[in-house]
């Protein structure tokens, strides 16, 4: 077991170092030379070509492109990550500050997430077919396909301006967590519990199950024993639906003016800060890879099966 | 005598499509004996058994009296059913390697069963297990309680289920097809442990097969069931001896002609006799 999770955890590492280069690659394949960009974003009347050439020995860019990836791949390995090109600031001064408010956000929202679709899929599975099952699936039909800035604006303006019982933006207090954590839930809660749903059901016909009932185990127990097999599927899908929800909070934390990496990136986007972008771009992959590492020691532990496999 | 299992006018259909697959069978268990269900697959001898333990998926419906032990099970609330579940009715499965939760090992179901129907102690379960785990010929029960499923073979399994049986000393022993899924050599080993269990118990014996020589072997009495309907039932003798049933008669002479044919073709000697 312990041996399985060492394994796995190394596995990680060449997978980083890979997605590092790629990062770094994808920055400069884009057609604009960083230099230019740099003097455009500190609003330099004149860019001659003089002034290029300096720039870019200033930043180290004039030498080989190997030479250039190892020395950031270091830099970036002690949050060194550069300035950004639009306010001069370190960007990890900007970066940290801003992924701990999305990551706090995206942990109150993964969590939300996994109880409201555990939660509904459980009862859904066990009332198949039922009234009750078909209104929440319909219900949850309707709010998955709904686009989350439409059902933002819908709570902020009953919830937060008509009722005024929440705050419309900011994370002043707890209070401010409620109104994303709901959009963000409902959203992707009708995805997944219908996946806990199906396995349930598969559950259902499961032999063990029959023999439980045989055995004259009450159904209490039997459901327990049928959620824990099915969660077992569900459970890399969770752990990969923490940087899904991580990048995709981009549009909530907009709506709803949560300082965190979404607002950073866009404006980092719109006004090209390459250092910033690329940032961002770095740790949203390395968290990728560390949530999927995670999931499959997870999975290992719950499933015995897979422990043989790597 | 009077009978241990008496079921009459046993109805079972789909309730969903109007599909009958049992029109109305009858027929009894006596005491201490064994009664085999032979017939083809889909003749209906599985949801038979099931329509016993009342355990059929929540679709198929049936009617008809079950009387065990002077109750009519079918009156029973699920409740009340439950309770006889494993205590008294206690069934095996074609599939060991299915039956237990791929997720627990193996000694978590016996742990919950036993404690649900005695209310004993870990230890005092892990005590009886041992025991009886041990009459069933499994090594090591103890390791053997701590592995998964997936860890350990369908004959072992199909034994744990069997050692299980025991320490719950039910009145009725349900086995659904037991030796289907298993090798000869196993087959040949598990047979041999039910017909045990019956000898040290004395308890009763439903046992679904379409294997014609592991049922010569282990019933006393014989039904045979072709589209759900029961075309002949006698004792076992009468039966391979002399079948009325031209089905009954077909099945027997296949199985003997196969018996010849593997006979000829292993040299002729009595290798396939067992």
């Amino acid at each position: 077991m312990g041996w399985y999770m060492a394994k796995r955890g190394l596995y990680a590492i060449p997978m980083m170092i890979v997605i590092s280069f790629l990062t770094f690659i994808l920055i400069h394949l884009s057609p604009m030379d960083p230099a230019e960009v740099v003097l455009e974003a500190q609003g330099v009347p004149q860019i001659t070509p003089e002034l290029i050439a300096q720039t870019k020995a200033e930043l180290g860019m004039d030498r080989p492109f190997l030479i250039r990836y190892a020395n950031w791949l270091i830099d970036c390995l002690q949050l060194d990550f550069g300035h950004s090109y639009v306010s001069g600031e370190p960007v990890w001064t900007l970066l940290g500050p801003a992924f701990l408010n999305t990551l706090q956000l995206t942990f109150a929202s993964v969590i939300a997430v996994i109880a409201l679709s555990v939660g509904l899929g459980v009862i859904c599975a066990l009332r198949e077919g039922r009234l009750l099952d078909r209104s929440v699936r319909g219900v949850s039909f309707f709010l998955t396909s709904m686009p989350s800035y439409l059902l933002a604006s819908l709570m902020i303006w009953y919830f937060a301006v008509k009722l005024d019982l929440l705050p419309t933006s900011g994370m002043a207090s707890s209070a401010s967590y409620v109104l994303p954590v709901v959009v963000i839930a409902v959203n992707y809660a009708g995805i997944y519990f219908r996946m806990i749903r199906s396995s349930m059901i598969s559950q259902l016909h499961e032999d063990y199950v029959l023999y439980g009932r045989a055995s004259g185990l009450s159904e209490t127990t039997i459901t327990m024993h049928m959620i824990r097999n099915s969660l077992q599927i569900a459970i890399s899908v969770f752990c990969m639906a923490v940087p899904i929800i991580l990048g995709s909070t981009v549009v909530v934390e907009n709506v709803f003016a949560w300082p965190g990496l979404g607002s950073l990136s866009m404006h980092a986007i719109l006004s090209r800060d390459f250092p910033v972008i690329q940032a961002y771009v770095l740790v949203m992959a390395v968290a990728f890879v560390l949530f999927n590492t995670v999931s499959d020691m997870v999975n290992a532990a719950m499933n015995p099966k897979l422990r043989g496999d790597l | 005598m009077s009978h241990l299992l008496e079921v009459s006018n046993l109805k079972i259909w789909d309730g969903g499509t109007g599909d009958v697959i049992v029109p109305g069978s009858s027929f009894h268990v006596k005491p201490g004996s064994c009664l085999a269900i032979v017939g083809e697959s889909g003749s209906g001898k599985s949801v038979t058994c099931k329509a016993i333990m009342r355990l059929n998926k929540a679709g198929i419906r049936q009617s008809g009296d079950l009387v065990f032990k002077g109750e009519n099970l079918s009156r029973l609330t699920e409740r009340e059913m439950r309770k006889k579940r494993g205590k008294q009715l206690c069934m095996i499965m074609q599939n060991g390697m299915r039956a237990f939760d791929p997720s627990c090992v193996v000694g978590v179901h016996l742990q919950e069963t036993l404690r649900r129907h005695f209310g004993w102690s870990k230890d005092e379960i892990t005590f009886q297990m041992k025991i009886a785990m041990g009459s069933v010929m499994l090594k090591n029960p103890l390791e053997v309680m701590n592995k998964y499923p997936h860890q350990l073979s369908g004959g072992m399994l199909q034994r744990v289920m069997i050692a299980l049986a025991i320490v719950l000393e039910p009145d009725l022993i349900v086995a659904d097809e037991p030796t289907t899924a298993l090798d000869t050599i196993s087959q040949f080993e598990v047979v041999d442990q039910f017909m045990q269990l019956r000898e040290r118990m004395g308890c009763s014996m439903i046992f679904v097969s379409h294997d014609l020589a592991v049922v010569r072997k282990i019933s006393d009495e014989v039904m045979v069931m072709k589209d759900g309907v029961i075309v002949e039932q006698g004792t076992s003798q009468a039966i391979f001896a002399d079948a009325k049933h031209e089905y009954t008669r077909y099945l027997v002479s296949t199985k003997q002609s196969l018996h010849q044919h593997f006979k000829r073709v292993m040299g002729g000697s009595g290798v396939a006799e067992r």
